[in-house]
């Protein structure tokens, strides 16, 4: 789960480390006001989406005075942000953060990461900040400064230390730093985060250490015991068809072709959108049923694939273990005799109560398309897509 | 012999008492795994399928000699059951339970590492559907059925992946001497490599299947592996090649987060190291089948 930037800010700062002074704004009025507060003669107006990279997009502006800032909030509120980690579609800005100018005399990467090699957290730190990490380290890999952290012991002083000197900081500014990783470090083991981003941290004219930005990333597993951060959800950044999956017990993610696919389990689901791929088609979507799936789940899941406007085929593939052939036919039936469709519906099923479910599909009448394999399943969503699509260009036509 | 679990591995169930996991349950026994108890917190004294429930891991082993444990407990204790089977002493746990926090993982392998040699357990998954030797014995929540007994190891990430290739097997007349899943989640117990070379010692095991997918670096690492020391044949596919990056897919590890994790660069390294590559998952089966007659 992503939060926005003033509420990585609001944590971080909580665990000691210094963050500019801000404010956060949900109209330009209140944005204006929150400057004025704030005090000063410049102030940076910034667009919260649940993304990096928003300089380049419009996202971020300095500003000099109140009518400036009140122009630049009311520019940016309801406005698409399109960076390179949002993709085409963007984000819309529905919150803006107001902060005071900030002196900058150099600038630091600090990330913090569950690395997956070492099963460890690991300290990643530049000296190039400002940059992302991805050209940091194609650019200049030797800059980057790694630590992992041994979890029954946790940061020790001496590794932030060694973080500290290697970024070539003054003997003033060593403490500073040692306090900003060792917040940052709390701050992910304690909130179970799986990302802490700070980049720029910068180093003020007068020798001080700011965290000028930052990012945070959790764990979704771990919301359970995390209900604080849970309430921080803001599903206007996350797509609504992913939210409303989820919301229902379904791992859905959206992308951008015409085949919708309800298949169950995540391997196979994946390998379900390939076979499509393969088949010459692109696959609408990826959707895991999960396990025990009952026919009103495998119901809902079909409403939402079709909810999508670009689906123009469905591909049902179930090989099943811990689920039921019956169960996931019955939902089937269930969502086409509710809401019959005019698009084609190809489904496969193998495993547990295999016969059962077959009898189901052929007893209730509906025009299914049926395959064995996996690769027939492909195939034929495919091919009724295409057919489909001939027929109706045909229509047009005449 | 097969590796890891065979028809005389005692077996306990910990979180037997749960409907989910007493269905299981239930499923193991008929497929004719030796399962010899359960463990519940609080139901120690009562019995379900015949069998004793234990309130402590250690009770259990006391009593009934267990070496191997199921864990089928909720997400906010399965770590905790892990260790408690580590420090128990069994040689083997399986972790069906999925949705536990990654850093509770991070923990449970930290733990792990106080046992040495031949006091360390070994930990399949978290979220895997288990293991089963055909015809044998089974741990887990597989349809028994679509394996055939024979001599080719399965490896993988993915649960209902593991089964379109057995049936793809079986429909061949290709048989399974050991299926093994180790889960999706980032950080889960052995990896590809550990069960790669369970296979490569295994008298039993001619070939190996290994199915990954995108995100982490443990297909890369099995790729080090294979080079170095694997002489026996490898059919490799890597489910994703149509995944953006970024974006989760279903499982907790399913995520292209940096180079190297991407179906189509895991798929490169595999084949640059010898492995044989299904170029897609409907023709692991026939891949298995031209490799074994090549070999």
């Amino acid at each position: 789960m992503d939060i926005h930037e003033y509420q990585a800010k609001d944590i971080l700062s909580g665990f000691g480390v210094p963050v500019p002074r801000g404010g956060l704004g949900y109209s330009p009025e209140q944005v204006a006001y929150r400057a004025r507060e704030i005090g000063g003669d410049t102030w940076v107006v910034k667009g919260q989406i649940h993304s990096g990279g928003r300089g380049k997009a419009g996202g971020v502006k300095v500003c000099k005075d109140e009518h400036e800032i009140f122009d630049a909030a009311n520019d940016m509120f309801g406005k698409k942000l399109v960076t390179n980690q949002t993709g085409p579609e963007g984000k819309i800005v529905y919150r803006v953060l107001v902060e005071e100018g900030v002196d900058i005399a150099r600038e630091i990467y600090l990330g913090l990461v569950l690395d997956r090699s070492t099963e460890r957290v690991m300290v990643v730190a530049s000296a190039a900040g400002g940059m992302e990490i991805e050209e940091i380290s194609a650019e200049q890999p030797d800059s980057l400064i790694r630590q992992v952290i041994e979890p029954a012991v946790g940061l020790t002083a001496f590794q932030a230390r060694e973080i500290a000197f290697a970024l070539g900081l003054d003997p003033a500014q060593i403490q500073q730093m040692v306090n900003v990783l060792n917040g940052c470090y709390k701050a992910f083991t304690e909130l179970d985060a799986t990302m802490v981003e700070i980049n720029p941290l910068v180093v003020t004219g007068d020798s001080r250490i700011i965290a000028l930005d930052a990012k945070m990333s959790f764990d979704d597993n771990a919301m359970f015991r995390r209900q604080d951060i849970a309430e921080l959800r803001d599903k206007s950044q996350e797509d609504s068809r992913e939210t409303q999956a989820a919301d229902r017990g379904l791992s859905y993610v959206g992308l951008e072709g015409n085949i919708g696919c309800i298949v169950n389990g995540a391997g196979l689901a994946m390998a379900t959108m390939d076979m499509i791929k393969l088949a010459g088609g692109e696959p609408a979507n990826f959707l895991d049923i999960g396990g025990g799936a009952s026919p009103e789940r495998v119901a809902k899941a079909f409403r939402l694939v079709r909810s999508d406007a670009n689906v123009e085929a469905i591909l049902v593939n179930i090989f099943a273990g811990i689920n039921r052939c019956d169960w996931v036919a019955e939902g089937v039936v269930k969502a086409l005799e509710e809401n019959p469709v005019d698009i084609p519906v190809i489904v496969r099923l193998s495993g547990t109560k295999v016969e059962e479910g077959r009898k189901i599909l052929s007893q209730s009448g509906l025009p299914i398309i049926r395959a064995a394999t996996l690769e027939e399943a492909a195939d034929r969503a495919v091919n009724a897509w295409q057919r489909d699509l001939t027929h109706a260009a045909k229509i047009v036509a005449e | 012999m097969s590796i890891l679990l065979d028809r005389n591995t005692p077996v306990v169930v910990q979180g037997i008492t749960g409907r989910i996991a007493a269905f299981h349950t239930q499923e193991m026994i008929d497929y004719g795994t030796n399962v010899v108890g359960g463990v519940v917190p609080g139901k120690g004294g009562t019995t379900v399928h015949g069998r004793p429930v234990f309130d402590t891991m250690k009770e259990a082993v006391a009593a009934t000699g267990c070496t191997a444990s199921l864990v089928m407990v909720p997400p906010p204790f399965a770590a905790d059951s892990i260790m408690e089977c580590a420090d128990a002493g069994l040689d083997l746990c399986v972790s069906i339970t999925d949705g536990i926090p990654a850093q509770d993982m991070m923990r449970v392998k930290r733990y792990m590492m106080r046992y040495k040699g031949s006091s360390k357990m070994r930990l399949l998954g978290p979220n895997c559907a288990g293991m089963i030797t055909p015809g044998q014995a089974l741990m887990g929540i597989m349809p028994g059925h679509i394996y055939e007994p024979g001599r080719v190891g399965i490896v993988g990430r993915s649960g209902t992946l593991g089964y379109e290739a057995a049936s793809q097997m079986k429909e061949l007349g290709i048989g399974v001497s050991s299926s093994v899943g180790i889960g999706g989640d980032p950080i889960n117990g052995s990896s590809f490599k550990d069960v790669l070379a369970l296979f490569e010692a295994d008298e039993d095991t001619d070939a190996v299947v290994m199915i990954g997918e995108i995100g982490g670096p443990q297909e890369a690492e099995a790729a080090e592996y294979i080079r170095d020391h694997m002489t026996k044949p490898v059919i490799a596919y890597v489910a994703g090649l149509s995944a953006p990056k970024g974006k989760r897919m279903g499982h907790a590890g399913a995520i292209i987060s940096a180079f190297g994790e991407s179906a189509p660069e895991k798929v490169e390294i595999l084949q640059s190291v010898g492995a044989t590559i299904a170029p897609n998952p409907s023709v692991i089966g026939t891949t298995v089948q031209s490799t074994l007659k090549a070999a």
